[in-house]
């Protein structure tokens, strides 16, 4: 289990004379839960736009699943699945629609729809739903099929931007179940979160402090490298020397 | 003394009528820090914006010092302090000019509640001639605080403060709000972040529109019915796999490294730990485990 | 007092520091003003124009030649009938048509005085009104230069006819026309998106909650908007003064009475599509759709209203921008007085009226 899925070196993204991303260093293995952490403004989302072909870097080298970061972002694009906290269903259509919809710009053939679509539905013991609108639902319901929506094409790794924001804490866990599922089925998340005890799920985090990754190991090894007990006194000592704002 | 008193308070939306506050009672002390707390759509701003007159309720009363939420909103919108969820200050305006405009509005000025904001402006100030749209997210919230605090509210209610904000701003800015209960302001705020329910005096765990439980997070944590056992192993999903299959389990799920863990009856770790280990869970290690707020409402959800 | 003068400042700062939004608050009346004026009013050069001499004399020589050798004009010599003529006209061959009757140098010669007659295309009444007078300009000259070898004064008048539209309707008169959308651009659209932008950033809740009357809010976002309109009334009137030539005739004092109205009349409709919209989006597409639309169609300023099918005419009479069109037409190009436009005013305040109450009724002092 060491084929890297995600790579690079010294990627950097400057906007004018400010620098949001600082040549930052680091390698995802295939299936790897990665947490992707950092106070606000540390850079994230500029990193994260990046590495998801949105955004061109301003030097370094990254290649997603294989394909380069500046030349192969379409490439990339069809590898990778999405979700956000701000963004992830459609709230007039419903779960079915919202379903065809990602699978079907994602090329998936009519059947395929129909078969994964089923499975999904069944695993996310939805399949009474189906034809509700998402407007509907419970917040942690969606955020549990926006999840399964976007690996629906199976892709290599997939990116997700605070998607437990505000979720109670039962539904919270189901979510990272379904996490779990999908990291044993071979693919690679990559995750951002607020929560530090979700943190601790991640088979190993990254600590992003003004636009540098200032720590990178497993929970277990961050916690011993600054004689801590919790992820949380982790991240307070490193986010505090922060000097930027957002 | 009371400060805030809610009686049966509903609230429904839509063609549907769906409730998104059920039914809620409680009562709020002078003084004291008050925390709603519960997922996003759990009702907690529809009751703020009752008990802040800027929605009515259905059915049920409110009152705010002794006056009413419907009949005397006048004069409450005089003496209480709100800092809604979305609030996002004027972004065009430098630091300073929002706060001015907030203290002219509650028709005082910054000199006289100084004292109040003080410690948070001070932290601030250096910045005061930049526009707040180009604050951190968590000055931005300081000069919120400091607009909503400008006019000494009597109860000052703030809506998920927290919420989107990292964990170190987030632990600065309750660090304040302890600061200011000493000032004898009555604060109420909400939260979806559980572990921040430890911080105020008093909770009301909140889902679905209807309280759970509202007590001390002290006593919320002493009365949990169960021992709770928190078991930790190399891989966690095989861990919560095997655990899930264990005959005498009430609850399992993970917290944080560990996973925590209830026996239907009779607690024995010896016991789980030879099922476990036939399951081929490996590095397995088993404790007792310290209750937390979030494992409350776990139970309580469950 | 104090209260409501920070909210004023406030409002002021907010849209000193939008740039862009500046930029479309003092460009936009520029740039309409410029356009409106000069591709309007264009010179026109080499258009298609027919002599028709009957007289064929001296004096209709000289002139066609002196028409000929204008670099205005690509003439064609024709002896065609009135048929003729309005069939060239009808398919656009030509644009004005001069007819010198018979004995024309006679009737000069002998009754001092002789006419000629000037038949113009005023379907394009820029086009047309500028096409006449440079045919008149160089009768004029003509005229001059006879007069100057004869003791007695000979006259040569031009009977100019404006086919097709012969009110000219729309030549000067995009000025009144551009005064209106600008207002109602600035006021409604502006308004309305400046009061929808507090919902939409969670400030209104916290204005809600204040002390301060909910009303005020809604006041004092309206004042800004008020000046700057008044600004924007006095580039125009600038503009077209020193710009385009286009002199006041009438009262400045009640031209500017009566856009004071006017601009409260759409503060008002701002006012009200705010209190009806949450999000800036909608209150702006209903700002351009429901108002800007009507006002370019229903105002007369660009499709004369007796054209129109009945029910749209009487539909034009709820727009409030074809009361203030005809009010400061009336005033600016007509030099008319108060008296002459009461009946337009009155119309244009009982709508003000109207609609001050239905979005007073509908404000609400809590949300939803």
């Amino acid at each position: 289990m060491n084929e890297k899925v995600i790579s690079c070196k010294a990627l950097t993204k400057r906007f004018g004379d400010f620098t949001a991303v600082d040549a930052i260093t680091f390698e995802v293995e295939k299936g790897e839960i990665f947490g992707f952490l950092g106070a606000n403004g540390a850079g994230k989302t500029t990193a994260m736009r990046m590495l998801c072909g949105l955004s061109n870097p301003t030097s370094g080298e990254a290649k997603i699943a294989g394909f380069d970061i500046y030349k192969e972002t379409e490439k990339i694009k069809k590898s990778i699945g999405y979700m956000s906290q701000k963004f992830s269903l459609y709230d007039d259509l419903t779960v079915q629609e919202n379903i065809t919809f990602f699978a079907g710009i994602y090329g998936l053939s009519d059947k395929a729809i129909k078969e994964n679509s089923v499975a999904l539905l069944k695993q996310l013991g939805m399949e009474d739903q189906a034809d509700k609108r998402v407007s509907s639902l419970p917040l942690g319901w969606k955020q549990k099929l926006a999840f399964s929506t976007a690996i629906i094409h199976k892709p290599e790794i997939v990116f997700l931007d605070e998607p437990t924001g505000g979720v109670d804490p039962v539904t919270r866990r189901q979510f990272w179940d379904l996490i779990y599922e999908a990291s044993g089925n071979g693919i690679t998340i990559f995750v951002t979160t607020h929560y530090m005890d979700e943190a601790e799920y991640c088979n190993r985090v990254s600590i992003m402090v003004d636009g540098k990754v200032e720590a990178l190991d497993t929970p277990t090894n961050l916690k011993k490298q600054f004689s801590v007990t919790t992820m949380d006194e982790v991240f307070y000592h490193l986010a505090r020397e922060a000097k930027r704002g957002e | 003394m009371e400060s805030v008193v809610v009686k049966n308070i509903t609230k429904t939306y839509g063609k549907e009528k769906k409730a998104a506050v059920n039914d809620v009672s409680f009562s709020v002390n002078k003084g004291e820090l008050f925390g709603l707390i519960g997922p996003d759509g759990a009702g907690k701003t529809s009751i703020f914006r009752i008990l802040t007159t800027l929605l009515l309720a259905d059915n049920g009363s409110a009152s705010i010092d002794g006056l009413d939420v419907v009949k005397d909103f006048k004069s409450i919108r005089n003496t209480i302090g709100y800092m809604p969820g979305k609030f996002s200050l004027y972004q065009d305006l430098t630091v300073e000019e929002n706060l001015n405009f907030f203290a002219t509005l509650f028709e005082t000025t910054i000199q006289e509640n100084y004292d109040l904001i003080k410690d948070i402006y001070i932290q601030i100030e250096p910045f005061k001639t930049r526009r707040a749209g180009k604050l951190s997210g968590g000055m931005k919230q300081k000069l919120a605080l400091c607009c909503a605090l400008i006019h000494k509210p009597n109860v000052l209610f703030l809506d998920e403060p927290t919420t989107g904000v990292d964990p170190v701003s987030r632990k600065e800015f309750w660090e304040m709000l302890q600061k200011l209960k000493k000032q004898d302001i009555t604060i109420i705020v909400s939260t979806p972040y559980m572990d921040e329910a430890n911080l105020c005096d008093r909770i009301a765990l909140i889902q679905d529109g209807k309280i759970l439980s509202i007590d001390s997070p002290k006593n919320i944590i002493q009365n949990y019915p169960d021992v709770l056992f928190a078991v930790k192993a190399a891989n966690m999903y095989e861990l919560l796999k095997a655990l899930a299959e264990y005959p005498n389990r009430l609850m399992s799920y993970a917290f944080g490294e560990f996973a925590h863990f209830s026996f239907k009856e009779n607690p024995n770790k010896a016991d789980l730990l030879q099922f476990l280990e036939t399951k081929g869970i490996k590095n397995i290690e088993i404790k007792e485990a310290a209750v937390t707020i979030e494992d409350s409402f776990i139970k309580l959800l469950s | 007092m104090k209260q409501f003068l920070t909210f004023v400042k406030k409002e002021f700062l907010h849209v000193l520091r939008d740039k862009k939004t500046l930029l479309i608050l003092f460009g936009m009346p520029v740039v309409q003003i410029l356009i409106f004026g000069f591709a309007l009013t264009n010179e026109v050069k080499n258009s298609q124009i027919v002599v028709v001499d009957y007289a064929k004399d001296i004096a209709s020589q000289e002139i066609i030649t002196k028409i000929e050798a204008s670099r205005y004009f690509e003439i064609r010599k024709s002896l065609a009938g009135s048929k003729e003529l309005e069939a060239a006209f009808r398919t656009g061959e030509i644009k004005m048509a001069v007819i010198f009757p018979e004995g024309f140098n006679n009737q000069l010669l002998h009754q001092n005085k002789a006419q000629i007659q000037v038949l113009a295309d005023a379907s394009d009444p820029n086009n047309a009104t500028t096409l006449t007078n440079y045919v008149s300009s160089i009768i004029n000259d003509y005229q001059t230069e006879l007069n100057q070898e004869n003791p007695l004064p000979l006259q040569i008048k031009p009977e100019v006819k404006m086919l097709y539209n012969p009110q000219l309707k729309g030549a000067p008169n995009f000025v009144p026309g551009v005064m209106a959308l600008v207002l109602m651009l600035v006021c409604v659209m502006m308004t309305a998106i400046a009061i929808v932008k507090e919902k939409e950033t969670g400030t209104m809740e916290i204005l809600l909650v204040s002390p301060f009357k909910p009303l005020m809010v809604i006041l004092s976002k309206a004042v800004p908007y008020l000046l700057l309109s008044m600004v924007n009334v006095i580039s125009i009137l600038l503009l077209s003064v020193f710009v385009l030539d286009l002199p006041i005739e009438g009262n400045i004092f009640l031209l500017f009475a009566e856009s004071t109205l006017f601009i409260i009349t759409c503060l008002t409709l701002g006012i009200f599509i705010s209190v009806k919209t949450d999000s800036q989006q909608t209150a702006m597409l209903i700002s351009l759709l429901g108002m800007l639309l009507p006002t370019l169609l229903f105002s007369g300023f660009m499709f004369p209203i007796e054209n129109m099918p009945l029910p749209l005419q009487w539909f034009s009479n709820v727009v409030p921008s074809k009361w203030y069109y005809i009010i400061v037409k009336g005033i600016m190009i007509k030099g008319l007085g108060f008296s002459y436009v009461w009946k337009e005013t009155l119309i244009l305040f009982g709508i003000t009226i109207f609609l001050l109450i239905i979005s007073l009724k509908s404000f609400k002092i809590r949300l939803s």
